[in-house]
């Protein structure tokens, strides 16, 4: 893991976990996770229900110990502290409301537990409630109030305490998909003007990618590739992160002779160039690679031969209004291709129709597995 | 909800006024019949009996008078004496410490049985009803054979130095203050356990997220969470505690009066109806203000836990 971070001495980021294991009954949930995160990002644990991130989380919250491993939060070494002297606070996926208690008071709970000054305590969550818009509800109980108002109470609970780390397991998993994207703007906005480091949970690929800095895509128990959004999602190291971002062709291919930059590789399509840069596999040996469906462009059957130009049939197609998405046939194997409505541009195409498919040599990941 | 209509459709049945009013009749009447001939007819009876006059041969007839009420409020033909507001007085703290009591017992147990696995849940509580096959005057006369003395429990006590030598636990308060906790547990356990079983233990790791050690997770997370079951609980437990005499006349020797046996002194032995029934409407009239004040602070009182 971690080809997007320097090298750091332990304990300079705001969380430094190193070689944490936790097995429950039987099963490994976290094996060997090891990771840094730093000061002031957006930090995402992306991976699929049951791959331990919201485990990695309740260990940095310390309502769950490590088997084995160390965690350090600013610096200092959490093994002997417990959850309600860390100083991180968490947004819990189902909130977790004090149901007895008005807006006002859930928001003021964690203040009041310090026992701060009455005054500053009035000061302080006048300015979380407004920081989240929740003023006009201070009075509500927590069942007076919509799931989206319920998710900024828990944010305002949370915040209020001035954190080192703020935790969020799936904070929006229970929202509906239009507020959803716009808490996720507006939560990415109010991460990078508060300056705070936050661990974000999800199972939501294009969650984690509007929002995070860097990503940590987990499955089975580690920590499958950990990097910038963005380079995660154009360099995908595994299939699994190819896949599990967004959707990805699989195309198996044979190295054929190598160049620089690239290769030459031999496919089922037939021959393609692949890549920039260093190309580390021998002549011969089998490789995996990637290609995203929206870097595949349509050209109509017309179009004249050329490098990874491929001829392809149409089996299927889906307008989507902004997108079509294409299901193509070649040599017995299916790609499927996303493109753009921009009007105009492309071949007016239909299922059965013959088409030139281009899968342009940089857009062809070489996969590790 | 939509304005009420002649009509109306409910389980996708078309339902007019007077068809709903047969219905509501033929399913609540019965149990509203039953509630007004063996409940308020009785209570109606005591209320007008308690102002009656006990006449000399313990025959009852006019005129109303408040004779009764100057009685028990210690205003009698010898000058004032607080024996009866002191019985009163008596069976509250002996419901009061029973009630406290069973909290004290009924916690734990209910945390217990609501973490064992459910084949054992099943087993713990059929273990807390037990008892109550049994007739609570067999039960009672059980502890007077266990607690008597030359009993093991009395031998094991003396053997201690908890009683003198030969001593026995039976007759005493001790004996009494064993009844009314076995007696009365399970009233408060059973409430209990069930909201128990219903904590929202994610609540309880937010308060510890936010602060809270495991105290002030116990106050201001699970506590709430429990209050209604709890409150459930006090008031099983409470209420028939007060009027309670079988056990501590069996387990205490019967010397003490308390308002149970007062109330049955007066209807049997003393054949003073109307003295009696003065006894239970003001046992009754504490019992009833002491729920109306609660239910009048139950909206803040949650925020008092």
């Amino acid at each position: 893991m971690g080809d997007g971070q320097a090298p750091r001495a332990p304990g300079s980021g705001a969380i430094d976990v190193a070689g944490v294991r936790r097995r429950f009954a039987g099963h490994l949930a976290l094996d060997d996770i090891s990771l840094t995160v730093r000061e002031g990002e957006f930090f995402s644990l992306l991976g699929p229900s049951g791959c331990g991130k919201t485990t990695l989380l309740r260990i940095l919250a310390g309502l769950d110990l490590p088997d084995a491993g160390t965690v350090r939060i600013g610096g200092a070494d959490m093994r002997d502290v417990p959850a309600y002297r860390r100083p991180v606070n968490t947004v819990f996926q189902s909130y977790a409301l004090f149901p007895h208690l008005t807006v006002r008071d859930n928001v003021s709970f964690g203040l009041r537990m310090k026992k701060l000054p009455g005054q500053e305590i009035d000061r302080r969550v006048a300015r979380a409630m407004e920081l989240v818009q929740i003023g006009p509800l201070a009075g509500r109980r927590p069942s007076e109030i919509s799931g989206g108002q319920k998710q900024r109470v828990a944010l305002a609970r949370a915040l209020i305490n001035e954190p080192q780390v703020l935790l969020l397991d799936e904070p929006l998993g229970a929202l509906d998909s239009k507020l959803r994207k716009e808490l996720q703007v507006e939560l990415a906005a109010l991460q990078r003007s508060l300056g705070m480091t936050f661990v974000y949970v999800t199972h939501d690929q294009e969650e984690a990618l509007v929002m995070s800095d860097r990503i940590a895509v987990m499955r089975a128990g580690r920590i499958e590739q950990l990097d910038e959004a963005r380079r995660l999602y154009e360099w995908p190291r595994t299939r699994f992160v190819g896949q599990f971002l967004g959707s990805c062709n699989i195309v198996e291919a044979v190295v054929g002779e190598l160049s620089t930059p690239g290769a030459r590789v031999e496919s089922a399509f037939g021959p393609l160039t692949v890549g920039e840069g260093t190309f580390d596999r021998a002549p011969g040996s089998r490789v995996t690679l990637a290609i995203r469906p929206e870097k595949i462009a349509m050209l109509p059957s017309s179009a004249p031969p050329g490098d990874n130009r491929i001829p392809v049939r149409i089996a299927r197609l889906v307008y989507i209004g902004s997108e079509t998405h294409y299901e193509l046939e070649s040599a017995g194997q299916s790609l499927t291709a996303y493109a753009m409505n921009a009007g105009g541009t492309g071949p007016e195409l239909r299922p059965g129709d013959a088409a030139v498919a281009v899968l342009p040599p940089a857009s062809l990941v070489v996969l590790e597995d | 909800m939509a304005p009420r209509r002649a009509e109306e459709v409910r389980f996708g049945e078309r339902l007019t006024r007077s068809g709903e009013l047969l219905r509501s009749a033929l399913t609540s009447g019965p149990g509203i019949l039953w509630v007004a001939v063996f409940l308020l007819a009785p209570l109606a009876a005591v209320a007008v009996m308690a102002f009656l006059t006990r006449g000399a041969s313990g025959e009852v007839g006019q005129p109303l008078t408040l004779q009764s009420f100057r009685r028990l409020a210690g205003f009698g033909l010898f000058g004032f004496d607080p024996l009866y507001p002191l019985i009163v007085l008596r069976s509250l703290l002996l419901a009061a410490w029973t009630t406290a009591a069973c909290v004290l017992v009924a916690f734990p147990m209910a945390f217990f049985i609501a973490r064992l696995p459910p084949r054992f849940k099943t087993i713990a509580l059929t273990l807390v009803i037990v008892p109550f096959w049994t007739n609570l005057l067999i039960r009672t006369y059980a502890w007077q054979i266990l607690l008597a003395a030359g009993g093991p429990l009395s031998r094991g006590a003396s053997a201690l130095g908890v009683i003198p030598r030969g001593g026995a636990l039976y007759p005493g308060t001790f004996a009494v203050a064993v009844g009314m906790l076995c007696a009365f547990v399970p009233f408060l356990v059973l409430p209990l356990y069930t909201a128990v079983e219903k904590i929202d233990w994610s609540i309880a790791e937010a308060a510890m997220d936010l602060g809270a050690d495991a105290r002030r997770v116990f106050r201001h997370a699970v506590l709430p969470q429990v209050a209604p079951g709890l409150v459930a609980g006090i008031i099983l437990v409470f209420v028939p505690a007060v009027g309670q005499f079988v056990i501590p006349d069996l387990l205490g020797g019967a010397r003490t009066a308390i308002l149970g046996n007062a109330i049955q002194q007066q209807f049997g032995p003393s054949r003073d109806w109307p003295f009696g029934s003065a006894l239970a409407l003001v046992g009754m009239a504490v019992v009833l203000i002491g729920l109306w004040v609660h239910a009048r602070t139950a909206g803040e009182g949650q925020d008092l836990l």
